[in-house]
């Protein structure tokens, strides 16, 4: 039982418990800290797979910006509480469940034909040597400059598309 | 590292059909969105995971950039639901059928 | 001139054209009389030309040596598809100059007797370019070198016998209108044309051609079944019953005397009905080929002929007897082909022409005259009205009746002889007969007319017909007592042969090889049966004139006497009543109650509105799929990537 493996397991516990209690609350707030806590335990497998950069990266944008800006959204809006799940229209749901379902089961029946552990090595000196900063920064700033410069633009264009969406009309 | 990578591939595996679930069943539209960001999550685990395990940057990368346009998306989003939830004071998706036949 | 022999077929087509698109023009254009006299000059003109066109052929034909006096000439190819080539072309023989001259000139005749008797008539220039069409269709028919053009010709015929007939479309006719007449006319000539086309592609499965002169090379030299030749003259002849009224499809020519009268004596005297005639003896050798159909055709033109003679005994319309008794002539026309005598046949179409539309056109003088009046039984004495009318009427009456000298004496004691030297003692006793019955019935016909007491009451002014009607009937006249000469047998002009005979030899030349008539029978036979049958007529026309001229109380009693055989023969032995409850009325109803009623409204208006319906259905539950929500297009989409993966999975 090394630290390895009692870490996956309960990161990995509480990433899938809190994606379930998302999906199932009828309150929203409820659903958005969840996921905030879900965002949490990834970051920490993240940790466990040596990727530094990216565990911290997900804390600060993710579970720090995004999320904080839902709960802005929810709390602005003040939407009423759902109902129940399966109440209305239980069929639509019970059908989306089940092809849902199917899809899981050939996924993990992909996963296990290809059975990818033949192919990675898994050693630990070169995916900790390309999970630092450094790694990332030299790959990010040389040969994928331009993506990371239309990722500004990207940005830019979404802050400026959310201002004018919801900017108040004043008469 | 001892854990076999399908172990990371099939926990995120199930993210990703929870977040479907969650797209397909709840009538709230910041639940769908919620739903939508932890499927993009699951994405990004497994990009993470191959990274890890095939010693490469790339994945890492492609996570990086993932999470970029996730958030302007979530930023557009949620604008957009503003905007609705100002004409139809709802934000229940069931009632925003105009394209209905 | 043998070369312009297309110009014979053209000049009819351009006055059909022009009468046609501005005839009516005209008329508005110029008063009355001026305006039918352009009309009548340029729709007979045209006919007169092809006349002298075809004379001059004649001359040019007659001064070359027998074995060149074929000549053809093409137009231009018309069908050249998958090994069938066939010209628009012309074939200038002995046969078809004959009936060339025989068109155009007693054509001719007729447009310009047609002048006088339209006076008058709102469409007077519709009718002659309608004739003007009959004689393009016509002369297409008789020169055509291939059968295709000649079935052209003969479906055209048809046509403008249809028009010709309902020309005068808003009137009553018997029970029912001149339209119906013109209808049953084309339907029944149809039928008749369904055996031709059956004909003809045999001919083309058999011969792999349809030129008259590559067909019958092939048929004296092919190795072909005898019953494959019987099975084509089979067709071809029923395609002649239809066009040339004989049993069983003759019921048309009485009800076509719905038309004017020159139609009736152009077409359904002299040109249309033989049509049947001249293909028969065009296609000899085909029928020589073929025993057991000649003994049908001579057998059923036998038949016609005495069938139809009994049936104009009786009847009092003028025009009515007058086609009996041409379908009775025409009769003795496929006697004599049936019997292996082709020219004598032809030499009868020709007098035939002559004394029958002079008949016609006498008719049609009496009948203008007593204002549309045609029962004979209110005629009488008319001799002293018109006296021109009634002598030549009287002259084609004793041609129709075979007195010597004149036409009808030389064609038909011809054929007569012929049927006794090639056929046998049962031919000649019938066509004796039926000759008799002919003098008789023609002589009641001129007797009840012109002589005798008047029958009319006098509101009723008859008068002589004007000049334009008086002439022609004089040249036909002529025609009629001069046109045998040229046929005059072998026993009379002595070395010089029978001169028609002998024109036409060489086209019947491989038929007659082939049936091989040895005969001698002797010159005394000849004599002897032509002298019995003058005795006949003669004796027949005396008794006419005892019971109609001196006793008519004597037909009366003869009528009440035999009342059922009296009443069978004027209702000409309910030959249409029998047609009309066998074929038309069963056709007619199996139409209505299963075809109509079922197949199409049903049936195909069912698919086709089906169709729709079934459209509209599938929509209205397709367009169900457009929820306007999001989320159920996802669910649909996830249903894709459920296959995709599948798919992704079976491949692994």
């Amino acid at each position: 039982m090394s630290l390895e493996i009692i870490l996956f397991v309960i990161l990995g516990g509480v990433a899938a418990v809190t994606s379930v209690i998302v999906i199932t609350r009828p309150n929203p707030i409820i659903s958005a800290l969840f996921l905030v806590l879900n965002f949490a335990s990834l970051a920490g497998l993240y940790l466990l797979l040596n990727a530094q950069f990216i565990a911290v990266a997900q804390v600060i944008v993710y579970a720090g910006a995004i999320m904080v800006l839902f709960l802005f959204v929810i709390m602005l809006l003040r939407p009423g509480n759902e109902e129940k799940i399966f109440s209305r229209n239980p069929v639509v749901k019970i059908i989306a469940s089940i092809v849902a379902g199917v899809v899981f089961l050939q996924i993990v029946y992909m996963i296990f034909f290809t059975s990818p552990s033949n192919s990675v090595t898994g050693e630990v000196s070169a995916s900790v040597n390309a999970g630092t900063v450094e790694a990332i920064g030299r790959e990010l700033f040389t040969n994928y400059i331009l993506p990371f410069e239309a990722a500004g633009f990207l940005l830019l264009a979404a802050a400026i598309g959310a201002l004018v969406l919801a900017k108040k009309k004043f008469e | 590292m001892q854990i076999p990578i399908e172990y990371y591939l099939i926990l995120s595996a199930f993210m990703f059909i929870m977040g479907i679930v969650g797209v397909l069943t709840r009538r709230n539209a910041i639940i769908v969105f919620m739903s939508i960001e932890l499927m993009l999550n699951s994405a990004n685990l497994t990009f993470v995971a191959f990274a890890s395990y095939m010693g490469n940057t790339i994945g890492q990368l492609f996570v990086f950039f993932v999470m970029a346009v996730a958030a302007a998306e979530a930023a557009i989003g949620l604008a957009i639901i503003l905007a609705l939830f100002r004409n139809k004071m709802t934000l229940n998706i069931d009632e925003v059928n105009i394209l209905k036949w | 001139m043998t070369q312009l022999i297309y110009l014979t077929i053209l000049l009819p087509f351009l006055g059909f054209l022009i009468n046609g698109v501005f005839g009516s023009k005209i008329k508005n254009a110029f008063p009355d009389s001026i305006g039918e006299k352009i009309i009548g000059t340029i729709g007979s003109g045209v006919i007169g030309l092809s006349f002298l066109i075809a004379l001059f052929s004649f001359f040019e034909t007659l001064a070359l040596p027998v074995e060149q006096r074929q000549t053809i000439v093409v137009l231009f190819n018309w069908l050249d598809v998958a090994g069938l080539n066939v010209n628009f072309a012309y074939q200038v023989d002995q046969l078809s100059l004959v009936m060339a001259l025989i068109v155009t000139g007693v054509g001719f005749i007729i447009h310009i007797y047609s002048i006088g008797y339209m006076h008058g008539d709102t469409g007077f220039w519709r009718f002659f370019s309608y004739l003007n069409l009959f004689i393009f269709a016509m002369m297409n028919l008789i020169m055509a070198d291939n059968f295709v053009l000649l079935f052209l010709g003969w479906e055209g015929v048809g046509l403008c016998s249809y028009l010709l007939i309902g020309f005068w479309y808003d009137r009553k006719f018997e029970k029912s209108t001149t339209a119906d007449a013109a209808k049953k006319a084309f339907i029944v000539n149809r039928i008749g044309d369904f055996g031709f086309l059956l004909g003809m592609f045999l001919i083309y499965l058999t011969f792999n051609s349809l030129n008259f002169n590559e067909v019958f090379s092939r048929a004296s030299s092919f190795g072909v079944d005898e019953s494959v030749f019987t099975f084509i003259a089979l067709f071809l002849f029923i395609g002649a019953t239809g066009k040339s009224a004989q049993i069983p499809l003759f019921v048309w020519l009485p009800d076509a005397m719905a038309g004017p009268t020159p139609v009736s004596a152009l077409i359904h005297a002299a040109t249309m009905v033989t049509a049947g005639v001249y293909m028969v003896a065009r296609c000899s050798i085909i029928f020589a080929s073929a025993p057991a159909i000649m003994t049908l055709v001579a057998v059923i033109g036998l038949l016609t002929a005495i069938f139809a003679a009994t049936i104009g005994l009786v009847q009092n319309d003028i025009k009515k007897v007058l086609a009996y008794s041409t379908i009775s002539q025409l009769g003795y026309m496929f006697l004599a082909l049936g019997v292996g005598a082709f020219s004598a046949g032809i030499f009868h179409v020709m007098t035939h022409a002559f004394f029958k539309a002079l008949l016609f056109l006498g008719a049609g003088s009496v009948i203008h005259a007593m204002h549309d009046e045609q029962n004979i039984q209110h005629y009488g004495g008319l001799k002293k009205y018109m006296p021109y009318t009634a002598l030549t009427f009287l002259t084609a009456a004793l041609a129709i009746s075979g007195i010597p000298i004149l036409s009808g004496f030389f064609s038909k004691d011809e054929i007569l002889w012929y049927s006794f030297a090639n056929g046998g003692l049962w031919y000649w006793i019938i066509g004796a007969f039926t000759a008799l019955l002919t003098a008789f019935y023609m002589f009641r016909l001129y007797f009840l007319t012109f002589e005798g007491k008047e029958r009319f009451g006098h509101e009723k002014h008859p008068h002589e017909s004007p000049k334009l009607m008086t002439v022609p009937l004089i040249v036909l006249a002529v025609l009629s007592i001069i046109g045998g000469f040229i046929g005059i047998p072998e026993i009379f002009s002595g070395q010089h042969g029978n001169l028609f005979h002998s024109w036409l030899e060489p086209v019947f030349k491989n038929a007659n090889r082939k049936l091989a008539f040895y005969g001698s029978h002797s010159h005394f036979q000849e004599i002897l049966l032509m002298v019995v049958s003058v005795c006949a007529a003669s004796a027949s026309i005396l008794f006419a004139r005892y019971v109609y001229l001196k006793r008519p109380s004597v037909a009366v009693k003869t009528s009440q006497r035999f009342a059922g055989i009296y009443k069978i023969l004027l209702n000409k032995y309910y030959v249409d009543e029998t047609y009309d409850a066998l074929v038309v009325n069963p056709i007619k109803k199996s139409s209505e109650s299963f075809l109509w009623k079922i197949a199409d409204n049903k049936i195909i208006d069912g698919m086709v509105n089906g169709a729709a319906s079934l459209v509209n259905f599938l929509s209205d539950n397709i367009k169900k799929m457009q929820t306007g929500i999001a989320q159920f297009y996802a669910i649909v989409m996830m249903l894709g990537i459920v296959v995709a993966l599948f798919w992704i999975m079976l491949s692994l």
